[in-house]
C-alpha cells in the first residue's frame, strides 16, 4: 500500500493548475486519494502545455502527410526527407512566459529545449531561427525585454555553435503584457540513424544523462499554461537557467553514444522534466517504467521526489540502453565530463513506479497519464467579420515618398541589424543568405543541396479574419521559401492565442487552424511539428492571434539561388502578381493613416501556387537572380528594400490607371513578387506568364542611386539606408 | 603539410578550419584537449574558435591550462607554428604564448558581421599569399575581442611589427567606425616574436568560398600550406 504523508486539499489541487473534475477524473483512474508526488505528476502531465487538451482536437485537422515526409507531428521534431540519404529535423517552440519573466534565461532555455528536441533524434543542428514579438516600444518594459531575450538567444546559441540564421520581430502593444519568443531549430540526420522515443524490451536499463537536477523550473509547464497577472514576477523562481556549454557536452555525448549502437529509445528532459520523458517513452512503447530516484545525479541536498520529478532542469536526456552496453556509454559521457547513471528500467506492468528513499512514492498507470489526459471541445465564436476597405476611400495624409521614407524607418519595418549581429549567424561556414532576406539559405553539408529557412505570420491578420490570416501565414513561408529558389517541403507551427477559456480567443484558434490547414493542402506544405501556446494574456488582455509558420524548403542545387538584392543598373523590374491596390489591414493604413481596420487581403491559393511555381522556375533555370516576395508594406517597401541590400536605385515608370498611386504602392495584396532582369529576358518572361495567363507587368528599371517612385521626389537610397538602419539602435540607446 | 586542429569542451569552429585547412591542401587531424602530445610530425597547431569550457570563467583561462598546451608550448618553443582564431587566440594571451588580454567589447554585446582587414605585414608563414597593406573581407563573431595590453607592450608589439592584422574599412583605411569592438591600435592579430604563434579575433576560416560570403580568407591557409615542401 502505497503511503500518504499529505492530505490533499482542494486548495492544493488548485495549485496545481488542476480544476477540481480534472481532479475527480484522476482519483476515479487510481481509485484512491493521490499521493503528493502523483499530483505533481499527473499536473504536470494534464497542463494544457502537455496535454494540448484543449487544441488536441482542432489539430487534428492539420495535413500531416506527404511521400517525403519521415515523422510527422507526436515526436520530439518532424522528420523530412530530403534526398541523398539525409533528414531534416526540425520543431519550433515557445517559451514566451518565462522570457516575460526573466528574458536573457527564459530566451536562453527556449533555444536550448529546441536544440535538444532536434539531437535528440540523432540529428546535429545546423540552423536556428527565431520569432519574437515585444510590446509597443513606449512601454517602459520593452527595451529590456529586447534586449534581454537577444542576448539570451545569442547567448546560448552562439557558445552552443549553431548560426542563428534567420528569424521576425515585431512589436505591439497588444504584447504589452505577454511577449512571444519563438525558437526554432533544424538539425540534419541520415535517414536510416534517426532515433525515436518509443521504448523496447522489459527489463532494458533507463538512464540519466547530462547535467545534474535542481530545483530549478518546477512547475515551469504550469506556468505556461496559466495566464499572467500583476504577480507574475513572484514565478520567477519557476524559470529554468540554461548552460549552451553542457548541452554542447551532452549534443556530442549523444551522437556519440548513438554511434555506438547502445541507444534503443533517447528522450529529453523538457517541459514536466523527468515525469513527461519517461512517461512518454514508456506509453509510446507499451512498457512500465520503474525509477529509483536514489540514483538521479541531484545538484541540491534533500530534495524529495515531488521535486526531482517536476524539476526542468536544463541539458537532460533520459535514454533505454540495451542491456549490457552501460559501461561503453558511461565510458562515452565521462569523456565529456557529464553525469551517466542507470536510473530504473522498463517492466511488464504498464506502470509508472516511482521509489525513493526505500519507499514507493507514486504507482499509477502509464498510458492514461497520457492517453486519458482531459480533452475539450472548447465553446468558441466566430470572429466578427471585417469590412473591406476600397482603395478610393483611404486618402493619403503624405506624398508616397515621404509615406515610404517613414515606413522604411518604422519599428516594425526597420533593419533588424542590431538583432541579429548579436547572433553568430555565420558559423559552420555553409550560411549562403545571411538574415535580411526573404528567406535564410544554408548549405547541406558540402552541397550541392541547400535548405531555405523561414519563419513567419501576419498577427493583424489573424485577428482581422483568422482564416484568411491562418492561409496567409503558411502562404507567406511558402512565398519567401520560393523567393530564394527553394520548393517548400513542411511547416512546424508555433500557435501563440490567448486563454481557450474565452469563446473568443478560442475562436481564434480554431478560425486560424482552418486557415492553416487549408493553405497547407494548397501548397503541398505539411505540418510534421509544432507546438501549442495558449493563456498568452494578461489580467485579461489577450495577444494578437499569432500562428507563427516556420518553413522549411529544399534547393536542389543550392549554388542556383535569389536574393533580394538589385544587382546592377538597366534590369528591367517586373511584378507578378494581382494588384487590386488592398489597403484594409494594411502597414499603410496602420503606419501612415493612423488606421487599424478592414479586412485582410484575402489569399487565393491556386494563384499563390501558380505564381510562386512560376518564380520559382525562373530562379531555377537561372533566368532570375534578383526576387522577393511582395508583403507588409506591399510594392513599394518591397522596392526599397531591394534597393538598399543591392545599393542600386530604381526608377518606376508605369502604374495602372484608376488606383490611387498610394493603393498601388503600398496595397498588400497577396501572391506577389518583384524580380529584376536583364531587359532582353524580360520580354520573354511576360511572354511566358501571358501565356499562362499570370499577371505580370514591366514597373521600370533599375539604375541611378535613388528610388524614383511615380511623380515622386527621388529618394537617395543612401537616405533609405539612413532611416532603416537607424531606429533600433537608437531606440536601443534611448536615442528615440 | 600536417595540422593539428586541438578541440576543447566548447570548441565550436573546429569543422570550420578543418576544411579551410583540407581544401587548402592539407592533412588536419583533431586533437582531444587531454592529450599529451602532439600528433607525430605536426607543423601547424590550430586553436579553433568556440566557448572552450563555457568561457565560464575567463575567456580561454581554463583552455590555457589544458594538459594539451604543454605539448603545443614545446611545438611553439621549437619554432613551429601555432594558429588561435578567436577563442583560439584568448587561449594564447590565457597560456602566455602571446602577449595581452580581448575584454568585453566595447558596447558590451556579442558581434558578428562581416569585417575588413588590413595586412600589416606579408612576409611570414601566416601572410605569404596577401599583399602588404591589402584588405581582406572576413568576418567576426565575439563578445570578447577588445586586445587590450599594458603600454610598454603596446610599445612592443608596435616596434617591433608584431600586429598582424587591424581592423579597417574596404579601402584598408585603419578607422574608429571599423575597430568595433574597442581593441587598442585597432588589432584584430598578433604575432610572437618569432612571429611563429599567431592569434587573430576575426575568422578567415568563413570566407573560403564565393557561395557562402567570399574566398579573402583562402589566402592564410594557402599561405601555411605553402609554407612547407610538398610531401612526395
Amino acid at each position: 500500500m502505497i503511503r500518504n504523508d499529505v492530505a490533499i486539499t482542494p486548495e492544493l489541487v488548485k495549485e496545481h493548475g488542476l480544476k477540481p473534475d480534472e481532479y475527480e477524473r484522476f482519483v476515479t483512474l487510481i481509485g484512491r486519494e493521490p499521493t503528493i508526488t502523483e499530483l505533481g505528476i499527473v499536473s504536470a502531465m494534464w497542463n494544457e502545455h502537455c496535454s494540448y487538451k484543449s487544441s488536441r482536437i482542432h489539430l487534428r485537422g492539420l495535413p500531416t502527410k506527404a511521400p517525403w515526409v519521415i515523422q510527422g507531428p507526436g515526436e520530439n521534431a518532424g522528420v523530412i526527407d530530403i534526398g541523398d540519404g539525409l533528414a531534416c529535423i526540425f520543431k519550433m517552440e515557445s517559451h514566451n512566459h518565462p522570457s516575460f519573466i526573466e528574458p536573457y534565461q527564459g530566451a536562453a532555455t527556449g533555444v536550448g529545449g529546441i536544440l535538444r528536441d532536434v539531437f535528440t533524434m540523432g540529428a546535429r543542428p545546423i540552423a536556428a531561427l527565431n520569432f519574437l514579438r515585444f510590446g509597443e516600444p513606449d512601454h517602459p518594459k520593452t527595451p529590456h525585454l529586447v534586449s534581454g531575450v537577444v542576448a539570451g538567444i545569442g547567448g546560448y546559441g552562439n557558445s552552443f555553435g549553431v548560426p542563428t540564421v534567420g528569424g521576425s520581430v515585431g512589436f505591439d502593444k497588444r504584447y504589452n503584457g505577454n511577449i512571444l519568443v519563438n525558437a526554432m531549430a533544424v538539425g540534419l540526420a541520415r535517414t536510416d540513424e534517426i532515433w525515436y522515443a518509443k521504448a523496447t524490451g522489459v527489463g532494458n536499463p533507463i538512464v540519466y544523462l547530462g547535467s545534474k537536477t535542481g530545483r530549478d523550473g518546477i512547475h515551469g509547464a504550469t506556468m505556461a499554461s496559466a495566464e499572467f497577472d500583476d504577480a507574475s514576477e513572484e514565478k520567477r523562481p519557476t524559470v529554468q537557467v540554461g548552460d549552451p556549454f553542457a548541452e554542447k557536452l551532452l549534443l556530442e555525448a549523444c551522437l556519440e553514444l548513438m554511434k555506438s549502437g547502445a541507444v534503443i529509445a533517447i528522450q529529453d528532459m523538457g517541459a514536466a522534466g523527468l515525469t513527461s520523458s519517461a512517461v512518454e517513452m514508456g506509453a509510446k512503447g507499451n512498457l512500465g517504467i520503474e525509477l529509483d530516484l536514489d540514483k538521479v545525479p541531484c545538484r541540491e541536498e534533500g530534495m524529495t521526489a515531488y521535486e526531482m520529478m517536476l524539476s526542468e532542469s536544463q541539458e537532460r536526456m533520459l535514454m533505454v540502453l540495451k542491456p549490457g552496453m552501460e559501461q561503453e556509454a558511461e565510458a562515452i559521457f565521462h569523456k565529456w565530463g557529464l553525469d551517466f547513471a542507470v536510473i530504473g528500467k522498463t517492466t511488464d506492468t504498464l506502470r509508472f513506479v516511482i521509489k525513493h528513499q526505500g519507499e514507493v512514492k507514486a504507482d499509477l498507470p502509464i498510458k492514461e497519464l497520457g492517453d486519458e489526459a482531459p480533452l475539450y471541445d472548447r465553446p468558441w465564436v466566430e470572429s466578427p467579420r471585417q469590412p473591406v476597405i476600397a482603395p478610393d476611400s483611404v486618402k493619403a495624409p503624405m506624398s508616397e515618398a515621404e509615406a515610404l521614407l517613414k515606413l522604411v524607418g518604422s519599428p516594425d519595418q526597420c533593419s533588424k541589424r542590431w538583432v541579429w549581429e548579436q547572433y553568430d549567424h555565420l558559423i559552420l561556414g555553409n550560411t549562403v543568405q545571411t538574415p535580411g532576406g526573404d528567406a535564410a539559405i544554408v548549405r547541406v553539408e558540402d552541397g550541392p543541396k541547400g535548405l531555405a529557412l523561414t519563419t513567419d505570420v501576419t498577427p493583424r491578420y489573424c485577428e482581422a479574419d483568422p482564416f484568411e490570416g491562418g492561409k496567409q501565414a503558411v502562404a507567406e513561408a511558402w512565398r519567401n521559401i520560393t523567393a530564394v529558389g527553394g520548393l517548400p517541403l513542411a511547416i512546424t507551427d508555433n500557435l501563440n492565442f490567448a486563454s481557450p477559456e474565452r469563446p473568443e480567443s478560442m475562436g481564434q484558434f480554431v478560425g486560424c487552424l482552418r486557415g492553416i490547414g487549408e493553405a497547407c493542402k494548397a501548397l503541398d506544405f505539411p505540418v510534421v511539428s509544432g507546438n501549442v501556446s495558449l493563456y498568452n494574456e494578461t489580467n485579461g488582455q489577450g495577444i494578437l492571434p499569432t500562428p507563427a509558420i516556420g518553413g522549411v524548403g529544399l534547393l536542389d542545387d543550392v549554388t542556383v539561388n535569389a536574393s533580394l538584392a538589385f544587382r546592377r543598373e538597366g534590369e528591367a523590374i517586373i511584378l507578378i502578381g494581382a494588384t487590386a491596390g488592398w489597403l484594409g489591414q494594411s502597414i499603410y493604413l496602420r503606419d501612415v493613416c493612423g488606421r487599424e481596420e478592414g479586412a485582410p487581403p484575402p489569399v487565393d491559393l491556386a494563384q499563390e501556387k501558380r505564381n510562386g511555381d512560376f518564380v520559382r522556375q525562373l530562379i531555377r533555370s537561372g533566368q532570375a537572380k534578383t526576387v522577393h516576395d511582395v508583403s507588409d508594406g506591399g510594392i513599394a517597401l518591397a522596392l526599397a528594400e531591394m534597393a538598399m541590400a543591392g545599393g542600386v536605385g530604381a526608377e518606376i515608370t508605369a502604374f495602372p490607371e484608376g488606383l490611387p498611386l498610394h493603393a498601388f504602392l503600398f496595397g498588400e495584396d497577396q501572391a506577389r513578387y518583384l524580380i529584376a532582369v536583364d531587359e532582353d529576358v524580360a520580354a520573354d518572361i511576360l511572354y511566358e506568364a501571358g501565356a499562362i495567363g499570370l499577371p505580370a507587368v514591366t514597373l521600370g528599371l533599375t539604375g541611378g542611386d535613388a528610388l524614383i517612385l511615380p511623380g515622386q521626389q527621388a529618394i537617395s537610397v543612401k537616405q533609405l539606408k539612413a532611416a532603416h538602419e537607424a531606429w533600433l539602435p537608437n531606440y536601443m540607446t534611448g536615442k528615440s | 603539410m600536417k595540422s593539428a586542429v586541438i578541440v576543447f569542451p566548447g570548441s565550436n569552429r573546429e569543422g570550420d578550419v578543418l576544411r579551410a585547412l583540407n581544401s587548402a591542401g592539407s592533412d588536419v587531424q583533431k586533437v582531444w584537449h587531454a592529450e599529451t602530445e602532439l600528433p607525430q610530425g605536426t607543423d601547424l597547431v590550430v586553436l579553433p574558435g568556440g566557448f572552450s569550457y563555457g568561457d565560464y570563467l575567463r575567456c580561454g583561462a581554463i583552455a590555457g591550462r589544458a594538459t594539451v598546451m604543454d605539448a603545443v608550448r614545446t611545438h611553439a618553443a621549437r619554432g613551429g607554428l601555432v594558429l588561435g582564431i578567436c577563442n583560439g587566440f584568448q587561449i594564447l594571451c590565457e597560456s602566455g604564448l602571446l602577449p595581452g588580454i580581448l575584454m568585453r567589447n566595447a558596447n558590451l554585446k556579442f558581434i558578428c558581421h562581416r569585417q575588413f582587414l588590413r595586412v600589416e605585414r606579408n612576409d611570414t608563414a601566416f601572410t605569404r599569399a596577401y599583399a602588404k597593406g591589402q584588405a581582406i573581407d572576413v568576418c567576426v563573431a565575439h563578445g570578447e575581442g577588445n586586445y587590450t595590453a599594458d603600454e610598454e607592450t603596446l610599445k612592443r608589439l608596435e616596434g617591433e611589427g608584431l600586429v598582424a592584422f587591424r581592423y579597417a574599412d574596404a579601402q584598408g583605411h585603419v578607422t574608429q567606425d571599423a575597430n568595433r569592438n574597442g581593441s587598442m591600435n585597432s588589432i584584430a592579430g598578433i604575432y610572437s616574436t618569432k612571429l611563429n604563434v599567431l592569434g587573430m579575433m576575426p575568422h578567415p576560416e568563413n570566407l573560403i568560398e564565393d557561395l557562402v560570403g567570399g574566398t579573402d580568407g583562402r589566402g592564410l591557409f594557402e599561405s601555411l600550406v605553402s609554407s612547407f615542401p610538398r610531401a612526395a
